[in-house]
């Protein structure tokens, strides 16, 4: 089963070499990772994907993740009502010819094309997952030169922080 | 109050009650070994950081006290690493101090540079790069904290070599501010009735005992509990000395190298309690097949040891300091105490234990090493014992009788060889009174030799006596069972004098080849003041047994013939 978790951290240099460590050393299956500044200065949201066998498995991720010392807070978000978005931007081959037809499969994406030159074309989209993946397998057809996502951020709905939770 | 950072440092030891450092100088810490000269502050010169790191854990263990110990950057700091593993996978409270190149050599591949906060995030507690001076105080502090409370471990400070130089306006904190980090000191009050509850069903009750009981230094409330209610105890490597070797309770060590009735208990065991345990695979053997009829209770400060390799029907997460106590009121509180209910189980075990004692098979003219072993039970009973890592350690284990806690010092998670000697001239800092007996075995006593010189050149009287097989025991006896006898690289027979290499560094050696010789030469070891080695001749195609084959099931032991 795959849980989102919202994890809290020290703003601090090192910190997320101490969480990709634990991670790869208890060889926990994490299909995402994302971090940023959160509303407080000092402290670092990371939205982490992981992917267990059981809710067993799940508390051996969090436990041994709430071990470590810049660790402030973990909140699964698995079980709170939440958003979900990542952001993607792919760069595709866009000549004269097609490129009329990946204006259309970017409006029916409801994406935003962010650059445009003669050979090519860079499309922004953000969305879940699975609708990210559904736009970059239109745009094989058209040829992706490359594609960067940023990984699934999460936050939870109603007016509860993570760090109220 | 201005001063150095160098300076500082040693005030912060200070500050922490830090008695004795174990260190070995260098570039980067060259300021703060000017510090130490000027301050005058107790330091133990070894001869490699390993030994240093070692002793600093070996002192740790007895004492409870946080060990700490200081090397430079790049190779010094990379010597310390297995040290700091070890210290690790055994819970034992350290602060590593390594100098770092300066700060804006950092990153640049710069002579003796190594990214020790990298090398050491999986096998420490926590660790810090300190880059500003005005941030070593707080540091200090976290780290000694971080080090000493919830479950201990090891902490390592690295500090850049112009930090030691810089001034600063120190004032040491009175407290930590750490958002992140609040070990968990009472648990759930409700959940140790439960346990209560299900020890007052129990018909074939067990206690489980683990290195946290010698820990949280609660072997006194763990006796307590089996006083009152009877139940059978079984001890990891780790959990030794927490209860008396010959109580009648005690059946011994469990697990791969244990008694046939631990390991016979703990397979027809109803109800484990496991207390400051981590169901490490030395013990289970096979996790699907552990204490098959048993429901468990574990018992841990750390959250993350439950369920990680055995799954806990209940769970009782919180110091022992406070689970054990609590436990002890509520079975009295309860009417759960011994009235005779447990007897047949008890004959049980007890039936177990006479069945298959811990013995071994004599040879004509020949000395034994489990004998070895329990001639130094019979005359140091009240001795430290520290060992390297093998099947010495496995005898030391079965054959000595351990009747205190912290009496016992041992790699057992991490099993490192060389571990012995250092641990044992830190040991004998933390005790000076104490009688220190370090066995080795003549593989290990190879990988830290070195050591024999500290202990001879500061007069640590330890005693250390080398198991000399001519073999990597263990894994020869491996290769014995489970490798068609094909003894690759196993044999070490050499032309090394261990009387002789002893006498080299200083310190005394003595020798036994002939059983005759056994007694009278260990007697003479220890009643000799000052540092002494004892090589022993021992046959090299002994066993350790029982054995549980790895992954197999506690009850499947090969016993071997007595």
């Amino acid at each position: 089963m795959k849980y989102t978790l919202a994890v809290l951290a020290e703003n601090r240099p090192g910190v997320l070499t101490h969480i990709s460590g634990l991670i790869s050393r208890r060889a926990f299956n994490i299909e995402s990772i994302a971090a940023g500044h959160s509303e407080e200065t000092d402290t670092t949201r990371i939205t982490i994907d992981v992917e267990v066998d059981d809710e067993l498995e799940l508390d051996q991720v969090v436990h041994q993740l709430s071990k470590l010392v810049d660790v402030i807070k973990i909140v699964n978000l698995t079980r709170v009502d939440h958003i979900d978005r990542e952001l993607a931007l792919i760069k595709v081959k866009a000549s004269k010819v097609n490129r009329s037809e990946l204006v259309d499969v970017v409006e029916i994406f409801r994406a935003k094309i962010v650059d445009v030159n003669r050979e090519t074309m860079v499309i922004e989209l953000t969305g879940e997952e699975s609708k990210i993946d559904a736009l970059c397998e239109v745009l094989i057809d058209f040829g992706i030169i490359e594609i960067v996502r940023t990984g699934k951020i999460a936050l939870s709905r109603g007016p509860l922080a993570a760090k109220e939770m | 109050m201005k001063m150095q950072g160098a300076e500082a440092l040693i005030e912060s030891l200070k500050n922490e009650g830090v008695e004795v450092v174990f260190g070995y100088p260098g570039g980067s810490v060259l300021t703060l070994y000017d510090a130490l000269y000027k301050t005058k502050f107790p330091h133990v010169l070894t001869k490699h950081e390993q030994g240093a790191i070692h002793a600093a854990d070996g002192y740790a263990r007895v004492t409870g006290k946080v060990g700490v110990c200081i090397a430079t950057s790049g190779p010094g700091a990379t010597n310390l690493i297995t040290g700091i593993a070890t210290a690790y996978m055994d819970s034992v409270p350290l602060v590593a101090i390594t100098g770092q190149v300066g700060v804006a050599l950092i990153g640049r591949d710069s002579f003796q540079e190594a990214d020790i906060c990298g090398i050491t995030t999986p096998i420490s507690k926590h660790n810090y790069l300190v880059k500003r001076v005005q941030d070593l105080p707080r540091v200090i502090k976290e780290a000694f904290y971080i080090a000493r409370t919830g479950r201990p471990g090891p902490v390592v400070i690295d500090i850049a070599k112009d930090v030691f130089a810089a001034t600063l306006d120190y004032e040491y904190p009175d407290s930590v501010n750490l958002r992140g980090y609040s070990p968990l000191y009472a648990g759930d009050p409700d959940s140790l009735k439960m346990a209560v509850q299900k020890i007052k069903q129990a018909k074939k009750p067990l206690i489980f005992v683990g290195g946290g009981v010698n820990i949280s230094n609660t072997a006194k409330e763990l006796r307590q509990l089996v006083k009152a209610t009877g139940i059978p105890v079984v001890s990891s490597l780790m959990g030794l000395g927490a209860i008396t070797g010959d109580a009648v309770e005690h059946l011994g060590m469990v697990g791969m190298h244990g008694t046939y009735a631990a390991n016979m208990a703990t397979v027809e065991c109803d109800l484990l309690l496991g207390v400051g345990v981590r169901f490490d695979d030395r013990v289970t053997g096979s996790t699907e097949h552990f204490a098959p009829k048993a429901k468990i209770i574990h018992f841990d400060i750390d959250p993350a040891e439950i369920n990680k390799n055995i799954r806990a029907d209940l769970r009782i997460v919180g110091d022992l300091a406070w689970s054990l106590p609590l436990l002890n009121t509520l079975i009295i509180e309860n009417g759960a105490e011994n009235k005779g209910q447990l007897a047949p189980w008890r004959d049980q075990v007890v039936a177990w234990k006479q069945e298959r004692p811990m013995n071994y098979k004599p040879r004509d003219g020949i000395v034994m090493p489990q004998q070895v072993i329990a001639k130094i039970s019979e005359l140091a009973p009240d001795a430290v014992i520290v060992t390297d890592v093998g099947q010495h350690q496995m005898w030391a284990a079965q054959f000595y009788n351990f009747s205190r806690e912290r009496t016992f010092v041992t790699s057992g998670g991490l099993g490192t060889m060389g571990y012995g000697l250092p641990a044992a001239i830190g040991a004998q800092i933390g005790l000076p009174k104490k009688q220190v007996i370090a066995f080795c075995g003549d593989g290990g006593i190879m990988m830290n030799c070195q050591e024999l010189a500290t202990a001879a050149n500061n007069g640590f009287p330890i005693k250390v006596i080398v198991m000399n097989n001519q073999v990597l025991g263990m894994v020869s006896q491996w290769q014995r069972l489970f490798y068609g006898e094909r003894y690759s690289h196993t044999s070490i027979k050499g032309q090394t004098d261990f009387v002789k290499l002893a006498e080299a560094m200083g310190v005394i050696g003595l020798r036994i080849t002939k059983p005759e010789d056994l007694e009278p030469i260990l007697i003479k070891a220890i009643e000799t003041p000052g540092p002494v080695l004892v090589d022993v001749a021992l046959p090299a195609d002994e066993d350790v047994v029982p054995m549980v084959p790895p992954g197999g099931c506690l009850d499947k032991m090969i016993l071997g013939e007595w």
